[in-house]
Formats: structure tokens, C-alpha cells, sequence
């Protein structure tokens, strides 16, 4: 055992600590603590990620010298290092980004509070990477959803808290059904463990003894981590809960803890039921066609709507649906564009809603499209942030978002058949309407404000321009690194399971 | 059917109290009506997991009498699994209370319709 192996519970355990401690903080302390700490986890993980690329192959962390199948594991591979190093270094550049607006939008008593709760995210992002044990993913996933509750009811008007209500209130209809899908599992099988249970349960569907409660778990946990995540049917809470929180909570809500249920989806199919089992379940059938409708119809509503971060977080739902739906191929190659797809937007979409706050405020604080036409000269740095953002989901050539529908397209070839055409459609249409109301915007910002409009004073803070900048250049470096990046997620999706 | 019912009647309460708290959670306007639909249906869960785990004529695993063989008590996991999350639920119950407080504060009603309605209002 090296010292770097000892990553994924250092993290989760600095995490943890730092939530503590935040607390107690004084308001400055606190910002710089939780951006130190995702800095510290950023460059742990990454310290992982080259040891493993070197290593080749995964390995389990005992937690407590209790052999399987007994005892509490973590288990890495190069996809969860990779993973973990992306999103905390999203968690950071958020952080960094939302600093400024997070002291105006949050009470000066709750600061710290905010800081442990971003720390306790982070904490909870970590051990849905890591585990190996379905209970402690359960439980994590309990502490996800309270933090962003609190994350998103930091900033107290009136919308926030009805959102934070709306969130609860789908969140834990999705986390009641995955106590009772882990319940059916401990009942069929008798272990927590994930490699454990899926020896079980290939033996289970071996003999061909029951075929409907394995469909009933896959069922369960596919509904619960989908409401979590905001998949098209269950997104009602996310407009609301993305649009109006501040916009550190915005940017982490949408990259961070969406994301961190999707992995834990996926390592429940692959590693604890077995790709198999699924596949011959149909439910891939169903994820992938929930993911088709989310593409279409979540860029549909962000036409409809009027204002910038409403249109942002619609379009959340959108690329959301893009990744479900390359994990419902069910093929390695639509999981592999599904991973690189969830890397780049999370990249991108915190980047989108920092610069859309940073635009608004050029527009005298609102955020109807009338308002900000011209705000791209007012902010020229937000407006390019704005720009390279929407043109990555737009999929322009070179950016991150060319590369993964060139990949969803590539995968959809290989899986051949109806499902190639349906998602080729769904590619096509979603590509077109995404075009249309980011280019929309973005030449919005770019034209003559409208009459009479006098812009007001507004602060343009030297670390939201920092955070700005490097977002800017990991989205460009993604697209221009796409194939190592293709070939590590492929790497650490063969160890995956 | 009658006879799966009757003999399984620990699960059919369970599904039972899942239903109705899922039609309270879904149904009813009232936020403290919700929060109770809520916590019926997590009660459900535990029942059902609790019932699972336990065997007729077994007791807990704490070594008592001298009984060391492991056919004497049940699996502890079910158990520990279900405090965890009553755990879980009494926190979840307390967060979402405290924010029906601050909603009523700020709108003076509980009802999440008019909730909505006032709530758009304020936008102008």
C-alpha cells in the first residue's frame, strides 16, 4: 500500500473536517478555507489519477481491516480519479467565481454555514465517487441533498425557498425509493458490498428465480437517482432551485451534485447489478428513451423561456438528457461519450451561469434578454466567457461539445439499429434548437442596447475574472485533449466494473 | 392471493402506508400535511425492512445465556440499516419544517399553491 492510495479516504475524510470547521470560521475564513480545500482535493486526486495511470488497474481500500463481505470498502480507478479531479476543480473555480456576489447574497451570520455546506458537497461528491458500499452511498447521497437544499436557500428570496421546499420534497421521494431498492437488494442477496452482490445476483438470474424484483431494483434505482439528477419527467424543481440561487450554489448545483448521482447510477449498473443483467432487463431501453425526450424537450422549454438563467438551467435538463441517453445505448462506447459528455458540461454549464450573473449585473441586475443586449461590450469578459461556454454546448468544432456529439454520434453508428436513428434525431433536433437560443443570446450581447437603456455602475470582481479565464482555457484544452481524455475514460471504464 | 396477503401481512401493511403517504406527499396543498405524507411513507420503508430482517423465535445478536451458536439471533444489518435511516428522516423532517416556518413567515399561508401564486406576485 502506497501513501497515494490513501486519497479517496483522505478526501473524504478533509472534506468532512473542513465542513466542521468552516463553521466555526470567521466569513473570511471560511471562503478561503473551502477554496483551499477544493484546491488541496483537486491536486490529491489528480496526485491519484497519475498513479493510477501508471498502476493500470483499480484496487479496494479496506476501511477498518474487515475482508468483503463484510467489511466497508472504497474502490478507485482511473475513471473515479479523473472524475474526482474534474468536478472538485469545478467546486474550486465556482467557489473562486461566486465569492464576491455569495458576500452580497448571503446573510453575513450564515457565511460561514454556506462554506461548510459547499465543504460538506464536496465531502459527499467524494464518497459517491469512491464507495463501494451501497449504504454509505445511500447515506451520502441523505447528505447531498440536505447540503444543496442549504445551498440553495442561502440566497433568501421568496423563489429560492420554494424551490428548496420543491427540491426536498422530489428529493426525498427519489431517496425513499432507493432505501427500499437497496432494501430489496440486501433482501435478495444479503450483502451491501457491491462486487458481492453482483456474484449473488448472476447466480440469481442464473437459475431464472426472480426475474420481476431484479426488474422492480433496477427500476427503483434508475427513478430515484433520475428524480435526484433531474431527469426530463422529474426536473419541475431545477428552474427554480438553479436560477435564482447565488450564483456559486447555481454553478455547483448544476456541475457538481447532478453529476455526482449519475456516477453513482452508473456504478450501479456496471459494477453492482452487472451491465448484463441490465441490458437483458430492458430498463436501458427505458433510461435511453427518457434521455431522448429530456435532449428534445428540455431544449424546447429553454426557448420558451424568458430569461437568461432560466434558459441555462433548461438546458441543464437538456444535457442532462444527452447523458442518459448515451448510457442507455448500453454499449462501452455511448458510456464512454456519456462520461466525457458529463466532463464537459459540468465544465461548461458552471462557466455559463457565473457569466450569465456576471452579464446581468452589466445590465442593471436583470435578466430579460432585452435588457442585456450590449452587455457582451459592457463585460467583454463575461460576454467571451458566455460565448465559449455556448458555443462548447452548441458544438462547435474544436470546443468540448463537438467532440462528445461526434462520440454520441460514433456510438450510435456502433449500436446500429432503431436506436441508432433515434438517436441520431434526437442529435440533430437538439443540436438545432440549442443553436438557436444560444446564438440567439450570444449575438444579443453583442448588439445595440436598446433605447434609452442608461447601464448603471456595476463591480466586475478580479476573482470572478480569474475563475472566468480558467474556465475559459479547461474548456478549450478539452476540446483540443479529447482523445487522451477518451482513452483514460475508456481505460478507467474497463477497470470500472 | 388472500392466502399471499395474509401470510405476507407485515409487507401488505407496508405497501400499504407507502401508498398513503405517497397520495398525502402528492394530493394534499398543506406543507405540514406533506412533511406527514412524507414521513409515513419513510416509516413504511423502515417497517418493511425491519420485517425483513427479523426471524420468528430469534433474538438480537448481543450474547446472553450463553448462546454462542449464530442460529440464535438474527442478522443485525436490517436493524442497523433501519436506524440509520430514522436518523436520516428525523433530519430530513427537521429541515423541512424549519423551512415550512420560514415560507409561512414570509407568505402567511402554508398552502404551496398560494405559496406560488403570492410568490409570483411579488415579481410584479
Amino acid at each position: 500500500m502506497r501513501l497515494v492510495q490513501n486519497v479517496p479516504f483522505f478526501s473524504i475524510m478533509l472534506c468532512m473536517v473542513a465542513g466542521v470547521g468552516s463553521a466555526m470560521l470567521p466569513r473570511r475564513g471560511a471562503q478561503w478555507l473551502t477554496a483551499g480545500l477544493s484546491a488541496v482535493i483537486c491536486a490529491l486526486n489528480a496526485w491519484l489519477l497519475w498513479f493510477l495511470l501508471g498502476y493500470g488497474k483499480s484496487y479496494t481500500y479496506l476501511m477498518g481491516h474487515f475482508p468483503s463481505p463484510w467489511g466497508n470498502e472504497l474502490r478507485a480507478g482511473t475513471l473515479e480519479a479523473l472524475t474526482a479531479t474534474v468536478l472538485s476543480a469545478v467546486m474550486l473555480l465556482s467557489v473562486l467565481g461566486g465569492m464576491r456576489k455569495a458576500e452580497e447574497h448571503v446573510d453575513l451570520q450564515k457565511h460561514a454555514l454556506f462554506y461548510g455546506m459547499l465543504d460538506l458537497v464536496l465531502a459527499a461528491l467524494m464518497a459517491l465517487i469512491y464507495t463501494n458500499d451501497l449504504f454509505t452511498a445511500y447515506v451520502f447521497v441523505e447528505i447531498m441533498t440536505l447540503a444543496s437544499c442549504a445551498i440553495i436557500m442561502a440566497r433568501q428570496v421568496g423563489h429560492t425557498m420554494v424551490a428548496a421546499m420543491r427540491y426536498m420534497m422530489m428529493s426525498l421521494l427519489g431517496s425513499g425509493l432507493l432505501l427500499i431498492a437497496i432494501s430489496l437488494v440486501y433482501n435478495l442477496t444479503g450483502h451491501l458490498l457491491m462486487e458481492p452482490i453482483r456474484d449473488s445476483l448472476a447466480a440469481l438470474v442464473k437459475t431464472g428465480a426472480y426475474r420481476l424484483p431484479i426488474s422492480v431494483i433496477i427500476g427503483l434505482f434508475f427513478v430515484g437517482l433520475g428524480i435526484k439528477s433531474a431527469l426530463f419527467p422529474f426536473h419541475t424543481w431545477l428552474p427554480d432551485a438553479y436560477g435564482y440561487a447565488t450564483p456559486t450554489a447555481s454553478a455547483v448545483l448544476s456541475s457538481v451534485v447532478s453529476k455526482g448521482y449519475i456516477f453513482l447510477l452508473l456504478k450501479i449498473f456496471y459494477r453492482m447489478i452487472g451491465i448484463e443483467v441490465v441490458r437483458a432487463d430492458h430498463a436501458l431501453a427505458l433510461l435511453f428513451f427518457f434521455g431522448l425526450t429530456a435532449m428534445v424537450l428540455g431544449s424546447v422549454t429553454a426557448i420558451r423561456s424568458h430569461d437568461l438563467r432560466r434558459m441555462i438551467a433548461f438546458s441543464s435538463v437538456a444535457q442532462i438528457g444527452y447523458i442518459y441517453a448515451g448510457i442507455g445505448l448500453g454499449i462501452t462506447a455511448g458510456v464512454i461519450a456519456a462520461m466525457y459528455h458529463l466532463i464537459m458540461h459540468s465544465l461548461g454549464k458552471s462557466m455559463l451561469f457565473l457569466s450569465a450573473w456576471g452579464l446581468s449585473d452589466a445590465s442593471g441586475d436583470s435578466k430579460r434578454f432585452a435588457d442585456l443586449r450590449g452587455a457582451g461590450y459592457r463585460y467583454p469578459k463575461a460576454g467571451a466567457a458566455f460565448t465559449v461556454g455556448a458555443l462548447g454546448m452548441v458544438g462547435m468544432p474544436v470546443l468540448g461539445g463537438f467532440c462528445s456529439k461526434l462520440y454520441f454520434a460514433g456510438a450510435a453508428f456502433q449500436a446500429g439499429g432503431a436506436s441508432m436513428w433515434f438517436l441520431l434525431c434526437a442529435l440533430v433536433v437538439s443540436t438545432l434548437l440549442n443553436a438557436f437560443y444560444f446564438m440567439h443570446t450570444v449575438t444579443g450581447l453583442y448588439r445595440r442596447p436598446r433605447d434609452g437603456f442608461e447601464p448603471k455602475p456595476f463591480s466586475r470582481p478580479r476573482l470572478t475574472t480569474v475563475a472566468l479565464w480558467a474556465f475559459a482555457g479547461l474548456n478549450l484544452l478539452l476540446g483540443f485533449f479529447s482523445q487522451p481524455l477518451m482513452q483514460a475514460i475508456g481505460d478507467g471504464l474497463a477497470m470500472f466494473s | 392471493m388472500l392466502q399471499t396477503i395474509l401470510s405476507h401481512l407485515d409487507v401488505t401493511v407496508a405497501v400499504l402506508l407507502f401508498g398513503i403517504g405517497f397520495t398525502t406527499l402528492l394530493l394534499h396543498g398543506n406543507l405540514i400535511k406533506k412533511i406527514i405524507g412524507l414521513n409515513i411513507m419513510d416509516t413504511a420503508v423502515y417497517l418493511f425492512l425491519t420485517s425483513q430482517g427479523y426471524i420468528a423465535g430469534r433474538s438480537a445478536p448481543i450474547l446472553r445465556d450463553g448462546v454462542v451458536s449464530a442460529a440464535g439471533y438474527v442478522n443485525p444489518v436490517p436493524s442497523g440499516l433501519v436506524l440509520t435511516g430514522i436518523v436520516v428522516s428525523v433530519s430530513v423532517t427537521a429541515v423541512m419544517l424549519a423551512l415550512a416556518i420560514r415560507l409561512y413567515r414570509r407568505y402567511h399561508t402554508l398552502d404551496i399553491d398560494r405559496i406560488t401564486l403570492r410568490m409570483k406576485g411579488e415579481d410584479g
